[in-house]
């Protein structure tokens, strides 16, 4: 049995019953109307609790957290620089570490957290999270993915989904808009060997705080890379995040899945698939896309979907090897 | 008592880093700067040291892990040269905002391009405006026991910052040198265990690193610029407990057969022992001349610089640094130190020489040359600053 898969064997999940009541990032930060991302935010801090060290990457999540002499932040919480969260951690978790061992500090079950966009994630500070996660350093990674550097004003990142509109990859007479596409940020993280690696939606909002709940009870580096909706960004409408976020998985655009030990689970199989047509119309971005162009990125998706089931074992070994994960497919319904 | 054994400065001054019970050691290898931290991670490694060490993926990542042990309650160090300073130079701003201790050894060394692997100030210089307190080491002695004195310097609560140790590269860094490893025990008794003001502790959260809008972001500034100004009242008092305890007495600058001089050699690092063996020769020809050397370059020593200079006619000013600066003005370190001199309405003749760049050798006869030429020189005709053993 993996490391991870020993240290999750007694895990007992979340359920619509017993939510916890800790709110770790409080109400009353400055998020836009609808944010995705700071939804998923609280809901993850939800389920690491309070017994915690936060480092955060310069972003929204930054921003509206912590105008000076107000914060949100109930834990405590760092922030240095955008492209660094990940070392910053690196550093926090190494004192606790030694601080334990020399018995000036006796906190040894306190858990550390770092978190960014997908800018600060898979641009500017993929060096320093990828040192970070092959040093093997114990700590939890959160990228929230609302596809473009949204703090700036909706700029591309390698992130940003092909076909996208954003303001340095706007569509034209010579552009589709977004012309590569998405960086597999996750496939990323797996390919560096670390115990837990999972995709989250505050969409499914059990299934996410099982899951950032999973990667801070595994020892070692976790990485959970998590959708997050952006109606200022995708000009969508401001109560149409959590819709938006659905569509993404009903279409096979974000499918959730954790890698446990190198090996991959889906949590939700999509059996009638939407078209990613119906996951576009309430974007904005998306909406000087041609039929012709809808395709292609439908076919991608498909495939890149099939691939992903290939890699995936059978859901019924899941249930067996690992107790939780499916609980929290089931209690979410839809 | 300990005892006086030739060892290679790096090696001594990871030791002292070591005595000094660093919990947390981050770093990436950079040529000078390396055998400190392979020495380091040896102690780490043969179990001399209980501590972490951490090694990064670029000094860029060495300063963020830094700020996150520093924050979190450990005794932090980590060293670099050069392109690394350069690399880590946007956090190491953040380090000293945050008012966060740690210490840097800096074995100086040349900025890219050509690139140069050797010994010049332009890291010493292109640091001085982070917001740390610099030190600068002229001997292997003296750069072991600044380590111990950084450490509590910048945990003093009164000052809170983090400091900079600088070396010269190879120059100093590699040479094999006379040096008293101090006892740990009165290293302990010198330099109390790290008890931070703050740090990230779950039983007492705190919020590090906030947003500044324009109502607070000035008033933040100024506040860690007075942390900086009244930083050196506090080192002059930790380099006394230091002399008081180790018998080594150091001040924030020192001088070298000034009482008399009518010309003053003004330099920093290892160079200044090749000055005083130039003032030995000068004076025994009969011509009155001395030295003055920074220990302390931020925050810079004004008053104390002035006291040491002012009797002086004739001034040589020793950039390690091209300046860049459209040719004029001074260089650097004559710049900072004319302005002293304006603002006492004191104008001495001032020569500007760069030298030292990129490794090159900077002898004797360079600087008789050098007082020479300001001897000679008529009002005016000194320019801002002039290159010195270099070919046209």
């Amino acid at each position: 049995m993996g490391i991870a898969s020993e240290a999750l064997k007694n895990f007992k999940g979340f359920n619509l019953k017993n939510l916890p009541d800790v709110e770790p990032l409080s109400p009353g930060h400055r998020a836009c109307q609808g944010c995705g991302e700071v939804l998923a935010l609280r809901l993850a801090m939800k389920a690491i609790g309070t017994n915690v060290v936060v480092c955060s990457a310069t972003g929204c999540m930054e921003i509206i957290t912590t105008p000076f002499p107000q914060t949100a932040w109930r834990v405590p919480w760092i922030h240095v620089a955008f492209e660094n969260a990940a070392a910053v951690v690196a550093g926090v978790e190494s004192a606790y570490k030694v601080l334990n061992r020399k018995g000036i500090i006796k906190q040894p079950d306190t858990v550390f957290v770092a978190y960014g966009g997908d800018g600060a994630t898979a641009d500017i500070g993929i060096q320093a999270l990828s040192g970070a996660m092959e040093r093997g350093h114990n700590f939890l990674y959160m990228c929230f993915d609302n596809e473009a550097y949204m703090n700036t004003g909706i700029q591309r990142s390698s992130s940003t989904p092909y076909g996208a509109m954003t303001t340095t990859s706007p569509p034209g007479k010579m552009s589709i808009g977004q012309s590569t596409w998405k960086k597999d940020l996750p496939s990323i993280a797996v390919a560096h060997n670390i115990p837990y690696v999972a995709t989250a939606s505050p969409a499914y909002p059990v299934d996410l705080m099982n899951k950032a709940k999973k990667a801070v009870m595994v020892p070692g580096p976790a990485y959970l890379h998590i959708y997050s909706p952006c109606p200022t960004g995708w000009r969508c409408g401001i109560d149409e995040s959590i819709e938006v976020a659905k569509l993404a998985v009903q279409s096979k655009v974000f499918p959730l899945y954790e890698v446990i030990d190198g090996v991959y689970y889906l949590s939700r199989k999509v059996a009638k698939p939407k078209a990613v047509a119906d996951y576009f119309k309430p974007q904005r971005r998306f909406r000087h896309l041609t039929e012709a162009d809808i395709k292609k990125i439908q076919e991608r998706v498909d495939a890149d979907y099939e691939a992903l089931l290939k890699k995936c074992v059978e859901p019924e070994k899941k249930e067996k090897e690992i107790k939780g994960t499916e609980m929290s497919v089931r209690l979410d319904g839809a | 008592m300990s005892k006086r054994v030739g060892v290679e400065v790096s090696i001594a001054c990871a030791d002292a880093v070591g005595l000094c019970d660093v919990d947390v050691v981050a770093a990436y290898p950079i040529t000078p700067q390396t055998h400190i931290v392979e020495h380091l991670s040896e102690l780490v490694a043969e179990g001399h040291l209980d501590a972490e060490f951490v090694p990064v993926e670029s000094e860029h990542s060495a300063m963020s892990a830094c700020i996150g042990s520093a924050a979190a309650g450990a005794r932090t160090f980590t060293s670099t040269s050069s392109q690394g300073y350069a690399l880590m130079s946007e956090i190491c701003y953040i380090a000293s905002s945050l008012r966060l201790p740690m210490v840097m050894a800096v074995a100086n060394r040349a900025i890219s391009a050509p690139i140069s692997i050797w010994n010049d100030h332009a890291d010493l210089m292109f640091a001085r405006d982070v917001g740390w307190i610099q030190l600068i080491g002229e001997y292997g002695q003296e750069v072991v026991d600044l380590i111990p004195i950084a450490f509590r310097i910048g945990e003093d609560k009164r000052v809170l910052l983090p400091v900079q140790v600088n070396l010269d590269g190879f120059t100093l860094s590699h040479v094999i040198e006379p040096i008293i490893m101090p006892e740990k025990a009165e290293i302990q008794k010198f330099l109390p265990p790290y008890k931070p003001q703050l740090r990230l502790d779950p039983e007492n959260p705190v919020t590090m690193g906030p947003v500044g809008m324009p109502e607070v972001y000035t008033e933040a500034r100024k506040a860690q610029d007075e942390a900086l100004n009244n930083s050196k009242a506090v080192i002059q008092e930790v380099f006394d407990e230091f002399g008081k305890q180790f018998g080594r007495q150091y001040k924030l600058v020192e001088t070298y057969k000034t009482e008399d001089a009518e010309t003053i050699i003004f330099s920093m690092g290892s160079i200044s022992q090749t000055a005083m063996s130039a003032v030995d020769h000068m004076r025994s020809q009969g011509k009155k001349v001395g030295v003055v050397r920074l220990r302390v370059f931020r925050p810079f020593p004004a008053k104390e610089l002035f006291d040491a200079i002012k009797g002086a006619k004739n001034l040589v000013i020793l950039d390690r640094v091209t300046a860049f600066n459209g040719g004029e003005i001074s260089a650097p370190v004559a710049l900072e130190i004319k302005s002293v001199l304006f603002d006492r309405k004191h104008h001495p003749k001032v020569g500007n020489f760069l030298v030292g760049l990129g490794g090159r050798d900077v002898t004797v006869q360079n600087f008789e040359e050098m007082v020479e030429k300001v001897a000679a020189a008529k009002d005016g005709e000194l320019g801002p600053y002039q290159f010195i053993n270099v070919r046209e």
